[in-house]
Protein backbone atom coordinates (compact mmCIF):
# COMPACT_ATOMS: atom_id res chain seq x y z
CA UNK A 1 0.00 0.00 0.00
CA UNK A 2 1.38 3.26 -0.98
CA UNK A 3 1.85 5.62 2.11
CA UNK A 4 0.89 8.90 0.23
CA UNK A 5 -2.73 9.41 0.87
CA UNK A 6 -4.94 9.39 -2.81
CA UNK A 7 -7.13 13.12 -2.76
CA UNK A 8 -11.14 12.20 -1.94
CA UNK A 9 -11.42 13.87 -5.44
CA UNK A 10 -8.67 12.01 -7.49
CA UNK A 11 -9.01 11.77 -11.26
CA UNK A 12 -10.01 8.20 -10.56
CA UNK A 13 -12.62 8.32 -7.84
CA UNK A 14 -14.13 11.37 -10.06
CA UNK A 15 -14.40 8.91 -12.66
CA UNK A 16 -16.55 6.55 -10.38
CA UNK A 17 -19.61 9.21 -10.46
CA UNK A 18 -18.97 10.58 -13.92
CA UNK A 19 -19.03 7.37 -16.38
CA UNK A 20 -22.47 5.75 -14.61
CA UNK A 21 -23.82 9.12 -15.63
CA UNK A 22 -22.56 8.76 -18.98
CA UNK A 23 -20.60 5.98 -21.07
CA UNK A 24 -21.30 3.19 -18.57
CA UNK A 25 -25.15 4.52 -17.46
CA UNK A 26 -27.28 1.81 -15.41
CA UNK A 27 -30.39 2.28 -17.64
CA UNK A 28 -29.59 2.65 -21.40
CA UNK A 29 -26.00 0.96 -21.44
CA UNK A 30 -26.23 -1.71 -19.44
CA UNK A 31 -30.12 -2.17 -19.29
CA UNK A 32 -31.04 -2.42 -15.66
CA UNK A 33 -33.64 -0.99 -13.09
CA UNK A 34 -35.97 -0.91 -16.53
CA UNK A 35 -39.10 -1.85 -14.48
CA UNK A 36 -39.36 1.21 -11.77
CA UNK A 37 -38.13 3.45 -14.82
CA UNK A 38 -41.40 2.17 -16.75
CA UNK A 39 -43.52 2.65 -13.78
CA UNK A 40 -42.81 5.59 -12.12
CA UNK A 41 -42.22 8.00 -14.82
CA UNK A 42 -45.63 8.88 -16.02
CA UNK A 43 -44.87 12.18 -13.94
CA UNK A 44 -41.98 14.01 -13.10
CA UNK A 45 -42.63 14.44 -9.42
CA UNK A 46 -42.82 10.89 -8.29
CA UNK A 47 -39.58 10.77 -10.79
CA UNK A 48 -37.81 13.18 -8.59
CA UNK A 49 -38.24 11.70 -5.16
CA UNK A 50 -37.34 7.59 -6.42
CA UNK A 51 -34.34 9.06 -7.67
CA UNK A 52 -33.87 10.82 -4.93
CA UNK A 53 -34.69 7.59 -2.55
CA UNK A 54 -32.58 5.47 -4.78
CA UNK A 55 -29.58 7.42 -3.89
CA UNK A 56 -29.98 7.39 -0.17
CA UNK A 57 -30.30 3.95 -0.46
CA UNK A 58 -27.87 3.14 -2.85
CA UNK A 59 -24.84 5.22 -1.55
CA UNK A 60 -25.78 3.56 2.22
CA UNK A 61 -25.91 0.11 1.25
CA UNK A 62 -22.89 0.61 -0.43
CA UNK A 63 -21.13 1.93 2.06
CA UNK A 64 -22.61 -0.81 4.65
CA UNK A 65 -21.26 -3.69 2.25
CA UNK A 66 -18.42 -2.30 1.82
CA UNK A 67 -17.41 -1.35 5.60
CA UNK A 68 -18.46 -5.02 6.32
CA UNK A 69 -17.32 -6.90 2.95
CA UNK A 70 -14.19 -8.66 4.92
CA UNK A 71 -16.47 -10.47 7.64
CA UNK A 72 -19.35 -11.76 4.85
CA UNK A 73 -19.59 -15.46 4.80
CA UNK A 74 -19.73 -15.89 1.12
CA UNK A 75 -22.11 -18.26 0.98
CA UNK A 76 -25.02 -16.16 2.43
CA UNK A 77 -23.72 -12.58 0.96
CA UNK A 78 -26.52 -11.89 -1.44
CA UNK A 79 -29.04 -12.67 1.73
CA UNK A 80 -26.55 -10.20 3.58
CA UNK A 81 -27.16 -7.65 0.76
CA UNK A 82 -30.29 -8.13 0.32
CA UNK A 83 -31.17 -7.50 4.14
CA UNK A 84 -29.12 -4.44 4.16
CA UNK A 85 -31.20 -3.09 0.72
CA UNK A 86 -34.15 -4.03 2.31
CA UNK A 87 -33.94 -2.30 6.09
CA UNK A 88 -32.55 0.79 4.08
CA UNK A 89 -35.79 0.61 2.00
CA UNK A 90 -38.57 0.21 4.83
CA UNK A 91 -36.26 3.10 6.44
CA UNK A 92 -36.80 5.63 4.01
CA UNK A 93 -40.68 4.58 3.75
CA UNK A 94 -40.74 5.31 7.48
CA UNK A 95 -39.07 8.49 7.48
CA UNK A 96 -41.70 9.72 4.31
CA UNK A 97 -44.58 8.50 6.50
CA UNK A 98 -43.79 10.07 9.31
CA UNK A 99 -41.79 13.33 7.69
CA UNK A 100 -43.29 13.54 3.98
CA UNK A 101 -46.70 12.22 4.63
CA UNK A 102 -47.89 13.66 1.05
CA UNK A 103 -45.09 12.61 -0.98
CA UNK A 104 -45.33 8.73 0.71
CA UNK A 105 -48.81 8.96 -0.57
CA UNK A 106 -47.89 9.64 -3.78
CA UNK A 107 -44.91 7.21 -4.06
CA UNK A 108 -46.77 4.58 -2.20
CA UNK A 109 -45.56 1.24 -3.73
CA UNK A 110 -42.72 2.57 -5.60
CA UNK A 111 -40.70 2.86 -1.90
CA UNK A 112 -41.39 -0.28 -1.77
CA UNK A 113 -40.00 -1.53 -4.93
CA UNK A 114 -36.84 -0.14 -4.92
CA UNK A 115 -35.45 -3.35 -3.41
CA UNK A 116 -36.37 -4.99 -6.53
CA UNK A 117 -34.00 -2.48 -8.60
CA UNK A 118 -31.15 -4.96 -9.94
CA UNK A 119 -29.07 -1.79 -10.29
CA UNK A 120 -28.46 -1.81 -6.36
CA UNK A 121 -27.83 -5.78 -5.94
CA UNK A 122 -25.68 -5.34 -9.27
CA UNK A 123 -23.45 -2.83 -7.47
CA UNK A 124 -23.07 -4.20 -3.89
CA UNK A 125 -22.20 -7.32 -5.91
CA UNK A 126 -20.12 -5.54 -8.45
CA UNK A 127 -18.30 -3.30 -6.28
CA UNK A 128 -18.58 -2.74 -3.00
CA UNK A 129 -17.81 -6.07 -1.80
CA UNK A 130 -14.68 -5.52 -2.89
CA UNK A 131 -13.72 -1.69 -2.99
CA UNK A 132 -13.25 0.34 0.23
CA UNK A 133 -15.67 2.61 1.55
CA UNK A 134 -14.99 5.95 0.17
CA UNK A 135 -14.93 4.76 -3.61
CA UNK A 136 -18.02 2.57 -2.88
CA UNK A 137 -20.01 5.90 -1.35
CA UNK A 138 -19.19 7.35 -4.89
CA UNK A 139 -19.82 4.21 -7.48
CA UNK A 140 -22.92 4.45 -5.33
CA UNK A 141 -23.96 8.37 -5.99
CA UNK A 142 -22.42 7.76 -9.63
CA UNK A 143 -25.03 4.34 -10.56
CA UNK A 144 -27.85 6.54 -8.77
CA UNK A 145 -27.08 9.70 -10.34
CA UNK A 146 -27.27 7.78 -13.47
CA UNK A 147 -30.22 5.70 -13.16
CA UNK A 148 -31.76 9.26 -11.63
CA UNK A 149 -31.09 11.38 -14.35
CA UNK A 150 -32.68 8.81 -16.89
CA UNK A 151 -35.52 9.00 -14.73
CA UNK A 152 -35.99 12.44 -14.67
CA UNK A 153 -35.66 13.09 -18.85
CA UNK A 154 -38.16 10.46 -19.13
CA UNK A 155 -40.54 11.54 -16.66
CA UNK A 156 -40.38 14.74 -18.14
CA UNK A 157 -40.92 14.02 -21.73
CA UNK A 158 -43.54 11.85 -20.78
CA UNK A 159 -45.70 14.60 -18.09
CA UNK A 160 -45.31 17.24 -20.40
CA UNK A 161 -46.43 15.44 -23.48
CA UNK A 162 -48.91 13.17 -21.96
CA UNK A 163 -50.45 15.43 -19.11
CA UNK A 164 -48.91 19.42 -20.21
CA UNK A 165 -47.83 19.71 -17.13
CA UNK A 166 -45.07 19.28 -14.96
CA UNK A 167 -45.11 18.35 -11.11
CA UNK A 168 -41.88 18.79 -9.11
CA UNK A 169 -42.12 17.88 -5.14
CA UNK A 170 -43.10 20.47 -2.72
CA UNK A 171 -44.36 22.67 -5.23
CA UNK A 172 -47.30 20.88 -7.46
CA UNK A 173 -48.08 21.04 -10.31
CA UNK A 174 -47.86 23.52 -12.94
CA UNK A 175 -49.79 23.68 -16.13
CA UNK A 176 -46.86 24.07 -18.78
CA UNK A 177 -48.61 23.94 -22.31
CA UNK A 178 -50.88 27.01 -22.47
CA UNK A 179 -54.80 26.84 -22.42
CA UNK A 180 -54.86 28.74 -25.68
CA UNK A 181 -53.02 25.58 -27.66
CA UNK A 182 -55.74 23.52 -26.47
CA UNK A 183 -58.39 26.24 -27.94
CA UNK A 184 -56.64 25.77 -31.18
CA UNK A 185 -56.86 21.65 -30.74
CA UNK A 186 -53.88 20.73 -29.67
CA UNK A 187 -54.59 17.72 -27.47
CA UNK A 188 -52.65 15.77 -24.63
CA UNK A 189 -50.42 11.96 -25.67
CA UNK A 190 -52.88 9.68 -23.98
CA UNK A 191 -50.48 6.92 -25.37
CA UNK A 192 -47.58 8.85 -23.01
CA UNK A 193 -48.41 8.35 -19.84
CA UNK A 194 -48.88 4.43 -20.83
CA UNK A 195 -46.21 2.33 -19.71
CA UNK A 196 -44.50 1.53 -23.42
CA UNK A 197 -44.07 5.04 -24.07
CA UNK A 198 -41.39 5.04 -21.16
CA UNK A 199 -39.69 2.10 -23.16
CA UNK A 200 -40.05 4.12 -26.23
CA UNK A 201 -38.41 7.68 -24.90
CA UNK A 202 -35.49 5.53 -23.19
CA UNK A 203 -35.09 3.88 -26.60
CA UNK A 204 -34.62 7.40 -27.62
CA UNK A 205 -32.38 8.46 -25.03
CA UNK A 206 -30.29 4.98 -25.82
CA UNK A 207 -30.31 5.92 -29.85
CA UNK A 208 -29.15 9.56 -29.30
CA UNK A 209 -26.54 8.41 -26.92
CA UNK A 210 -25.21 5.84 -29.34
CA UNK A 211 -24.81 8.57 -31.80
CA UNK A 212 -23.10 10.98 -30.48
CA UNK A 213 -20.54 8.14 -28.78
CA UNK A 214 -19.64 5.59 -31.29
CA UNK A 215 -17.35 3.48 -28.67
CA UNK A 216 -20.95 2.28 -27.37
CA UNK A 217 -21.56 0.67 -30.67
CA UNK A 218 -20.79 -2.86 -30.75
CA UNK A 219 -18.61 -4.20 -33.77
CA UNK A 220 -20.34 -7.60 -34.94
CA UNK B 1 -12.69 -18.51 13.19
CA UNK B 2 -13.33 -20.00 9.89
CA UNK B 3 -14.94 -17.47 7.89
CA UNK B 4 -16.52 -19.49 5.40
CA UNK B 5 -17.95 -22.19 8.15
CA UNK B 6 -20.99 -23.28 9.05
CA UNK B 7 -20.50 -21.59 13.22
CA UNK B 8 -19.79 -18.72 11.90
CA UNK B 9 -22.05 -18.61 8.88
CA UNK B 10 -24.79 -19.21 11.56
CA UNK B 11 -23.46 -16.77 14.09
CA UNK B 12 -23.55 -14.02 11.62
CA UNK B 13 -26.83 -14.36 10.25
CA UNK B 14 -28.14 -14.52 13.57
CA UNK B 15 -26.33 -11.69 14.44
CA UNK B 16 -27.27 -9.31 11.28
CA UNK B 17 -30.80 -10.46 11.98
CA UNK B 18 -31.37 -9.59 15.36
CA UNK B 19 -29.33 -6.20 14.94
CA UNK B 20 -31.49 -5.28 11.91
CA UNK B 21 -34.92 -5.81 14.16
CA UNK B 22 -33.81 -4.17 16.70
CA UNK B 23 -33.28 -0.79 14.41
CA UNK B 24 -36.08 -1.32 12.66
CA UNK B 25 -38.51 -1.67 15.72
CA UNK B 26 -37.03 1.22 17.09
CA UNK B 27 -37.31 3.11 14.19
CA UNK B 28 -40.68 2.32 13.98
CA UNK B 29 -41.83 2.82 17.30
CA UNK B 30 -40.25 5.99 17.34
CA UNK B 31 -41.80 7.39 14.30
CA UNK B 32 -45.42 5.93 15.38
CA UNK B 33 -46.85 8.56 16.65
CA UNK B 34 -45.83 11.14 13.83
CA UNK B 35 -47.39 8.84 11.69
CA UNK B 36 -50.75 8.09 13.44
CA UNK B 37 -51.28 11.89 13.10
CA UNK B 38 -49.94 12.45 9.59
CA UNK B 39 -52.93 9.60 9.00
CA UNK B 40 -55.77 11.50 11.04
CA UNK B 41 -54.68 14.89 9.60
CA UNK B 42 -54.77 13.71 6.04
CA UNK B 43 -58.42 11.84 6.77
CA UNK B 44 -59.50 15.05 8.25
CA UNK B 45 -57.99 16.95 5.18
CA UNK B 46 -59.90 14.34 2.98
CA UNK B 47 -63.27 14.96 4.74
CA UNK B 48 -63.32 18.75 4.43
CA UNK B 49 -62.07 18.60 0.67
CA UNK B 50 -65.51 16.76 -0.30
CA UNK B 51 -67.26 19.86 0.84
CA UNK B 52 -64.71 22.49 -0.87
CA UNK B 53 -62.83 23.51 2.20
CA UNK B 54 -59.27 23.33 1.68
CA UNK B 55 -57.34 23.07 4.67
CA UNK B 56 -53.68 22.59 5.21
CA UNK B 57 -51.91 19.87 7.19
CA UNK B 58 -50.76 23.04 9.47
CA UNK B 59 -54.73 24.45 10.45
CA UNK B 60 -56.79 21.02 9.16
CA UNK B 61 -57.60 20.18 13.24
CA UNK B 62 -59.11 23.47 13.75
CA UNK B 63 -60.76 23.63 10.42
CA UNK B 64 -62.35 20.21 11.10
CA UNK B 65 -63.13 21.46 14.38
CA UNK B 66 -65.18 24.61 13.70
CA UNK B 67 -67.11 22.73 10.83
CA UNK B 68 -67.30 19.52 11.74
CA UNK B 69 -66.53 19.25 15.38
CA UNK B 70 -68.30 16.78 17.52
CA UNK B 71 -71.30 16.81 15.20
CA UNK B 72 -70.31 12.91 13.72
CA UNK B 73 -71.80 9.88 14.63
CA UNK B 74 -71.84 6.25 12.96
CA UNK B 75 -75.36 4.53 11.18
CA UNK B 76 -75.94 1.34 10.96
CA UNK B 77 -77.20 -0.66 7.73
CA UNK B 78 -81.36 0.38 8.51
CA UNK B 79 -80.33 4.36 8.72
CA UNK B 80 -80.53 4.42 12.36
CA UNK B 81 -77.62 5.85 14.43
CA UNK B 82 -75.14 3.52 16.61
CA UNK B 83 -74.21 4.77 20.10
CA UNK B 84 -71.06 4.20 21.42
CA UNK B 85 -68.98 4.42 18.19
CA UNK B 86 -67.01 7.51 16.93
CA UNK B 87 -67.27 7.75 13.35
CA UNK B 88 -63.61 9.04 12.88
CA UNK B 89 -62.31 5.82 14.47
CA UNK B 90 -64.17 3.63 12.65
CA UNK B 91 -61.62 1.12 10.73
CA UNK B 92 -63.18 1.19 7.03
CA UNK B 93 -61.00 -1.73 6.23
CA UNK B 94 -62.23 -4.18 9.20
CA UNK B 95 -65.71 -2.90 8.20
CA UNK B 96 -65.23 -4.42 4.64
CA UNK B 97 -64.76 -7.74 5.73
CA UNK B 98 -68.33 -7.81 6.84
CA UNK B 99 -70.95 -8.31 4.95
CA UNK B 100 -72.59 -4.67 3.65
CA UNK B 101 -75.85 -5.33 6.14
CA UNK B 102 -74.01 -5.34 9.30
CA UNK B 103 -70.99 -2.66 8.46
CA UNK B 104 -70.74 0.56 10.20
CA UNK B 105 -71.06 3.75 8.39
CA UNK B 106 -69.50 7.00 9.68
CA UNK B 107 -71.82 10.34 9.23
CA UNK B 108 -69.83 13.32 9.40
CA UNK B 109 -72.24 16.92 9.40
CA UNK B 110 -70.86 19.69 8.22
CA UNK B 111 -72.77 23.46 8.53
CA UNK B 112 -71.48 25.71 6.43
CA UNK B 113 -70.29 29.34 6.52
CA UNK B 114 -73.82 29.87 4.44
CA UNK B 115 -75.77 27.74 7.14
CA UNK B 116 -76.16 25.24 4.80
CA UNK B 117 -75.99 21.54 6.02
CA UNK B 118 -73.97 18.69 4.32
CA UNK B 119 -73.07 15.00 4.97
CA UNK B 120 -69.97 13.59 4.39
CA UNK B 121 -70.29 9.66 4.36
CA UNK B 122 -67.33 7.49 3.80
CA UNK B 123 -66.33 4.79 1.51
CA UNK B 124 -63.68 2.12 0.79
CA UNK B 125 -63.77 0.10 -2.15
CA UNK B 126 -60.78 -2.11 -4.01
CA UNK B 127 -58.67 -0.26 -7.42
CA UNK B 128 -56.71 -2.15 -9.74
CA UNK B 129 -53.22 -2.85 -7.25
CA UNK B 130 -55.05 -2.02 -3.19
CA UNK B 131 -57.80 -0.28 -1.71
CA UNK B 132 -59.29 3.25 -3.19
CA UNK B 133 -61.27 4.82 -0.19
CA UNK B 134 -63.17 8.60 -0.61
CA UNK B 135 -65.78 10.81 0.83
CA UNK B 136 -68.84 11.80 -0.80
CA UNK B 137 -70.91 14.86 0.72
CA UNK B 138 -74.45 15.09 0.11
CA UNK B 139 -76.89 18.24 0.13
CA UNK B 140 -79.75 18.02 2.69
CA UNK B 141 -81.90 16.53 0.19
CA UNK B 142 -80.30 13.48 0.16
CA UNK B 143 -79.62 12.72 -3.22
CA UNK B 144 -77.45 15.63 -4.85
CA UNK B 145 -73.81 14.91 -4.04
CA UNK B 146 -72.06 18.17 -3.21
CA UNK B 147 -68.67 17.34 -3.65
CA UNK B 148 -66.44 14.42 -3.35
CA UNK B 149 -62.69 13.19 -2.56
CA UNK B 150 -61.22 9.91 -3.25
CA UNK B 151 -57.56 8.35 -2.34
CA UNK B 152 -55.77 5.80 -3.26
CA UNK B 153 -53.05 3.35 -1.75
CA UNK B 154 -51.18 1.93 -4.87
CA UNK B 155 -53.34 3.25 -8.02
CA UNK B 156 -50.88 3.69 -11.54
CA UNK B 157 -49.75 7.42 -11.01
CA UNK B 158 -51.17 9.06 -14.35
CA UNK B 159 -53.33 6.59 -14.74
CA UNK B 160 -56.17 4.86 -12.18
CA UNK B 161 -53.93 7.66 -9.46
CA UNK B 162 -56.16 10.42 -11.40
CA UNK B 163 -59.15 9.66 -9.33
CA UNK B 164 -57.89 11.71 -6.68
CA UNK B 165 -57.28 14.74 -9.48
CA UNK B 166 -59.47 17.86 -8.77
CA UNK B 167 -60.73 17.07 -12.74
CA UNK B 168 -62.08 13.94 -11.94
CA UNK B 169 -63.53 15.07 -8.55
CA UNK B 170 -65.21 17.58 -9.57
CA UNK B 171 -67.46 16.08 -12.40
CA UNK B 172 -69.69 14.92 -9.05
CA UNK B 173 -70.73 18.16 -8.05
CA UNK B 174 -74.89 18.09 -8.68
CA UNK B 175 -75.25 14.07 -10.00
CA UNK B 176 -77.98 12.23 -7.94
CA UNK B 177 -77.71 9.24 -6.18
CA UNK B 178 -81.73 8.64 -6.27
CA UNK B 179 -84.07 8.86 -9.47
CA UNK B 180 -87.02 10.79 -9.88
CA UNK B 181 -88.99 7.66 -9.00
CA UNK B 182 -86.36 7.51 -5.51
CA UNK B 183 -84.87 4.40 -6.41
CA UNK B 184 -81.57 4.12 -5.84
CA UNK B 185 -79.10 4.35 -9.25
CA UNK B 186 -75.60 5.67 -7.46
CA UNK B 187 -73.47 7.35 -9.73
CA UNK B 188 -71.53 5.19 -12.59
CA UNK B 189 -67.79 6.00 -14.20
CA UNK B 190 -68.08 5.20 -17.80
CA UNK B 191 -65.30 4.58 -20.53
CA UNK B 192 -65.88 6.95 -23.05
CA UNK B 193 -67.08 9.93 -21.53
CA UNK B 194 -70.73 9.63 -19.79
CA UNK B 195 -73.97 10.91 -22.13
CA UNK B 196 -74.12 14.92 -21.08
CA UNK B 197 -76.29 16.03 -18.73
CA UNK B 198 -76.65 12.52 -17.36
CA UNK B 199 -76.98 13.26 -13.52
CA UNK B 200 -76.25 9.62 -12.63
CA UNK B 201 -72.76 8.99 -14.79
CA UNK B 202 -69.16 10.42 -14.99
CA UNK B 203 -66.32 10.15 -17.16
CA UNK B 204 -64.00 7.37 -15.81
CA UNK B 205 -60.12 8.56 -16.53
CA UNK B 206 -58.15 7.75 -19.12
CA UNK B 207 -56.23 4.60 -19.18
CA UNK B 208 -57.54 3.01 -15.42
CA UNK B 209 -60.44 0.80 -16.78
CA UNK B 210 -59.89 -0.86 -13.29
CA UNK B 211 -59.49 2.02 -11.23
CA UNK B 212 -62.65 3.24 -12.70
CA UNK B 213 -65.01 0.13 -12.38
CA UNK B 214 -63.58 -0.34 -8.60
CA UNK B 215 -64.95 3.33 -7.70
CA UNK B 216 -67.93 2.61 -9.27
CA UNK B 217 -68.28 -0.30 -7.89
CA UNK B 218 -67.71 1.20 -4.14
CA UNK B 219 -70.18 4.02 -5.14
CA UNK B 220 -73.12 1.79 -5.74
CA UNK B 221 -71.90 -0.57 -2.55
CA UNK B 222 -71.38 2.36 0.18
CA UNK B 223 -74.91 4.07 -1.22
CA UNK B 224 -76.96 1.37 -1.01
CA UNK B 225 -75.19 0.66 2.32
CA UNK B 226 -76.24 4.80 3.59
CA UNK B 227 -79.82 4.41 1.74
CA UNK B 228 -81.91 4.26 4.44
CA UNK B 229 -79.94 7.25 5.95
CA UNK B 230 -80.31 9.07 2.84
CA UNK B 231 -84.18 8.54 2.50
CA UNK B 232 -84.21 9.66 6.24
CA UNK B 233 -82.66 12.69 5.30
CA UNK B 234 -84.50 12.97 2.70
CA UNK B 235 -88.15 12.60 4.33
CA UNK B 236 -86.70 15.33 7.26
CA UNK B 237 -86.21 17.81 4.80
CA UNK B 238 -89.66 17.74 3.73
CA UNK B 239 -90.68 18.20 7.36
Amino acid sequence: MSSDKEPLFSAKNLKLITTPIGPQNPITIQVLGICSALAVTAKLEPSIVMSLSVVFVMVFANLIISLLRNTIPSRIRIIVQLVVVASLVILVDQILKAYAYDVSRQLSVFVGLIITNCIIMGRLEAFALGNKAWPSILDGAGNAAGYGIILIIVGFVRELFGSGTLSFPGFGTFQVIPQAFYDLGYVNNGFMILPPMALVVVGIIIWIQRSRDKSLIESH
Amino acid sequence: MDKQGNTYTFLYAAAMVIIVATILALVSQGLRPRQVRNELVAKKIDILQSVNISSTNRDAVDVFNRYIGENTYVVDFQGNRVSGEEAIDIDMAREMRKPLEERFFPVYEVRLDNGELKYVLQMRGNGLWGPIWGYVSIEDDGTTIFGATFSHQSETPGLGAEIDSDSFQNQFRGKRVFNEAGELVSVDVVKGGARPGDPHAVDAVSGGTITSDGLANMLRNYFSGYEQFLKNIERESYE
